[in-house]
């Protein structure tokens, strides 16, 4: 299922651009520009791995930067900037590495995306670390629960009864706590995991809890009311459009330290993935609806299929007919029913 | 019922009149309100008919019967069209018979050329192969027959509105028109283009062709209609022959005013006593461009204030610049090239944006919720505070309690309908959605708030409702306007009443002091 990482990382910042109302075509190329960047910053030039990752990574803001102008400033629809990036940095792809495919990454760079961490604290084929960070982390989930439903209480909101509270706790415990005990007695706490888990954690937070998340969904759902109430549609275009080329970057980097090698022709097709993932989870065509943990389980459903397609060694030309009948089953489904649930209002 | 075939003649009760359309006791319905009760319309053969009524009194449901736009069958009552009675199943029916209506917003395609667009959906062509010969020489005919000095090829985008309405009458010749319906032609024309209009109305007159006229600019009518029929709450109140004597010519006005407003002010106002401090905001000398159209002013010099306490009415009809005036001081949301100088509290304040517009205390309420004032696929709660997050906001993190809290407060205080916060706004009715928009602008803790038609689309016990919430505000010092182009309720809300006219402030009354006649009067005063 790692293998599919970097799809997951796009898709969550697609999620967000799509419930600006917005789309962006041009995050495979972009992958593949910034794991070209990496490339030639460690190999070509033998600099140390991380200074490769922060070229990369810079590499996607100014993308970002650029498409964002485009977007904020101008007024072009984001369609054709990014139809435009798409061309574009796919064009400065090849020109960055010659036309040929750069080979190999040191072992630290690859560690980001098929390490693991294992043997930390030791523990007898069972690793430690992850059994730790497993349990700490269900402490840490049970805590924040607790918060909320006093916060809850406090400002007099309804709350479920406290047996049905610890029920829920504990059913995450064991699933958590099951997980670890798989991947503690296997090979250990995969490395981009732990990448994913923040990530889909912090961009869950920012858009569900923060202002520009807010602000995201108030233009999603009517612009021209969003910007009557104060908000700044540019800048939040601008920086949406400058953290989804940060996000292209990170998934770039696990791209490339995953195959081991930056090739002219990488992250061909990502976007459709990113897109498709977007909205198998729930995401509005029209924008002002979509979750980041939707997008995650739009592409974790995406990769199930891939995987069980090909273990049942259904070939790739069928396997593109099935996905592409899911995506569009998906977003019919989510068109009828918001049809109907206007007639019913 | 009885059916008949279409076109076939049929002998008539009455005699053959002269009339070429009778619309008797017509009745529509819309869920939950009587749009037209029983409204009769009599027009001559060969007459310019004018339908003069306030904003919702029911002249374009009128006219969308008489053209198929609501389909025969929705609507009690008959049509009789050059005496026959007459069911039109849409537009296409209506045209057959040679009635065509010009809409407010004009339906032509800017990309498109003059003749392109003239025949549109009529397209000259043989086999399915357009003859641009034809189309442009034709064109060119029906140019010259309106008095238009534009080449046929010219993209319509390219002209002006006054040009543009000509382009659409030239389209309605094509369709054979015997009755052509112009729904408030002169509104957005200078006086020129407007002298121009309605010369060639008259022409067409003189060629046969019956018009009917729906406009607010009673000058105009008193100037070129042959009868008037004044439309009150979806009532006929009468028809009056304009074809009088030229010592009498002065009393027509006055009896259009009279039937338009002519109702008394029911007990729908709650009681209020003001108690009027010190001045909270003022703007002097406010100008404001269209947004596209270069040169056109839409707001011309306006200058106004309200103090604490005060309630504010601003009376204007539609196009009057009216909403133009309230969103161009609300962070520049309208227009362009606007000049001139506002003040808060004595001071001057820059309203450039939307956000600085907001911190300067000012709150507008948009007379269209559902365009502009909320995001109805969200719930209350979000709604509520999406003009004051950073309120519900500690240390970047936004407290969905406290949130909650908020929407909750309001929800008791305005008296909101709806069993939780989390309730989807596009769900509620008219009236509670209305709440919902002003619990987000009460929320911003405002000095001065902007209320555009805060009741359209509400019905009467939520109107008092929001009436009552008007009085509390204004109560407790807050500074309100209140645009309206219901004349009883900026008569009902108001201390004072400024009156609007094409772009310009006509007039500053006392409400003690105000008449519906009068402020009619200076809102129809056109610019001399």
């Amino acid at each position: 299922m790692l293998q599919y990482s970097y799809i997951l990382i796009l898709a969550i910042g697609m999620v967000l651009i799509i419930v600006a109302g917005h789309i962006d075509l041009s995050v495979g190329s972009v992958v593949a520009l910034t794991g070209a960047v990496a490339a030639v910053v460690v190999i070509g030039n033998g600099m140390p791995w991380w200074v490769g990752v922060l070229a990369a990574l810079g590499t996607g803001v100014l993308v970002g930067l650029w498409q964002g102008f485009w977007v904020a400033y101008v007024g072009i629809p984001a369609f054709i900037v990014t139809l435009a990036g798409m061309l574009i940095f796919r064009g400065l792809t090849m020109q960055v590495l010659n036309n040929v495919s750069l080979s190999p990454f040191p072992k630290e760079y690859q560690y980001i995306s098929g390490g693991f961490l294992n043997g930390i604290l030791g523990g007898n084929g069972y690793d430690a670390f992850t059994l730790i960070l497993a349990a700490a982390l269900v402490v840490v989930f049970a805590v924040q629960q607790y918060r909320g439903r006093m916060a809850k209480l406090k400002y007099k909101q309804p709350v479920e009864a406290y047996p049905l509270f610890w029920l829920k706790n504990a059913a995450v415990a064991a699933v958590v706590m099951a997980f670890a005990w798989q991947l503690a007695h296997s090979r250990g706490l995969p490395v981009v995991l732990i990448l994913l888990a923040a990530l889909v954690l912090i961009y869950g937070f920012i858009s569900q809890r923060t202002i520009f998340g807010r602000h995201i969904y108030a233009m999603g759902g009517n612009l021209q009311a969003a910007q009557l109430s104060g908000v700044k549609t540019r800048r939040v275009n601008m920086l949406l459009f400058v953290n989804m080329g940060l996000l292209s970057a990170v998934a770039g980097i696990v791209y490339s330290a995953r195959s081991n090698s930056a090739q002219p022709g990488a992250g061909n097709m990502f976007e459709l993935d990113a897109i498709a993932a977007a909205f198998i989870g729930g995401a509005a065509v029209t924008g002002g609806v979509g979750k980041v943990h939707g997008a995650i389980i739009g592409g974790l459903i995406m990769a199930v299929m891939s995987n069980g397609m090909s273990i049942m060694g259904i070939d790739q030309s069928t396997q593109s007919v099935v996905r592409g009948v899911v995506l569009l089953v998906a977003v019919a489904f989510d068109v009828w029913n918001k049809k109907r649930s206007q007639s019913g209002a | 019922m009885r059916r008949r075939i279409a076109g076939a003649p049929c002998p008539k009760e009455g005699s053959l009149t002269e009339n070429i359309l009778e619309m008797r006791s017509i009745t529509k319905r819309f869920p939950g309100v009587v749009a037209l009760k029983d409204v009769s319309l009599t027009v001559g053969e060969g007459e310019i008919h004018a339908i003069c009524g306030e904003n919702g009194a029911g002249k374009s449901t009128l006219m969308k019967v008489l053209s198929g736009v609501e389909p025969a069958g929705t609507y009690e009552g008959e049509i009789h069209y050059r005496g026959r009675p007459v069911r039109f199943a849409g537009v296409n029916d209506s045209e057959a018979e040679g009635i065509v209506i010009i809409h407010q917003e004009l339906a032509l395609v800017p990309h498109l050329s003059i003749a392109e667009n003239i025949f549109l959906g009529n397209e000259q062509a043989t086999a399915g192969v357009i003859s641009w010969h034809e189309t442009n020489a034709k064109a060119a005919e029906l140019l010259a027959r309106v008095g238009l000095k534009e080449k046929p090829v010219t993209p319509v985008g390219q002209l002006g509105v006054g040009k543009q309405q000509l382009v659409e009458i030239a389209k309605a010749l094509t369709k054979n028109v015997s009755l052509l319906i112009l729904d408030e032609p002169t509104a957005a024309l200078n006086d020129d283009d407007s002298a121009h209009l309605l010369g060639l109305i008259r022409g067409l007159r003189d060629e046969g062709v019956t018009s009917i006229i729906i406009s607010h600019k009673l000058g105009e009518i008193a100037a070129v209609a042959d009868a008037t029929t004044v439309i009150r709450d979806g009532s006929t109140i009468e028809t009056i022959d304009m074809r009088v004597p030229a010592e009498q010519k002065h009393t027509l006005v006055p009896r259009i005013i009279k039937g338009m407003v002519g109702r008394d002010i029911e007990n729908l106002y709650p009681e209020r006593h003001a108690e009027i401090g010190e001045e909270i905001f003022r703007v002097e000398d406010w100008h404001v461009g269209h947004p596209t159209q270069a040169g056109r002013t839409v707001v011309d010099g306006a200058a106004l204030n309200v103090r604490a306490g005060e309630v504010v009415g601003i009376a204007g009809l539609m196009g009057a610049g009216r909403t133009e005036l309230a969103m161009s001081l609300f962070g520049r949301s309208y227009g362009r090239d606007i000049s001139g100088t506002a003040y808060m509290h004595g001071r001057p304040v820059r309203l450039r944006t939307v956000s600085e517009a907001i911190k300067a205390g000012i709150a507008y309420v948009s007379e269209d919720r559902k365009q502009y004032g909320l995001n109805l696929i969200q719930d209350i709660r979000t709604n509520v505070t999406a003009a004051s997050l950073e309120k519900v906001t500690h240390g970047g993190w936004i407290n969905g309690n406290e949130e909650i809290e908020v929407a909750e407060r309001y929800r008791s205080s305005l008296n909101i309908k709806t069993p939780t916060v989390m309730a989807q706004v596009g769900k509620l009715s008219g009236g509670n959605q209305q709440k919902v928009v002003l619990s987000k602008w009460l929320y911003t803790g405002p000095d001065l708030l902007i209320l555009d038609e805060p009741t359209r689309g509400v019905d009467v016990g939520a109107k008092f409702e929001i009436y009552s919430i008007i009085n509390e505000l204004a109560a407790a010092g807050k500074a309100i306007i209140v645009i309206s182009s219901e004349l009883p309720e900026v008569m009902g809300l108001s201390d004072r009443i400024y009156t609007l006219s094409t772009g310009r402030i006509t007039g500053e009354v006392a409400a003690q002091d105000a008449t519906q006649e009068h402020l009619m009067e200076l809102m129809t005063m056109e610019r001399e």
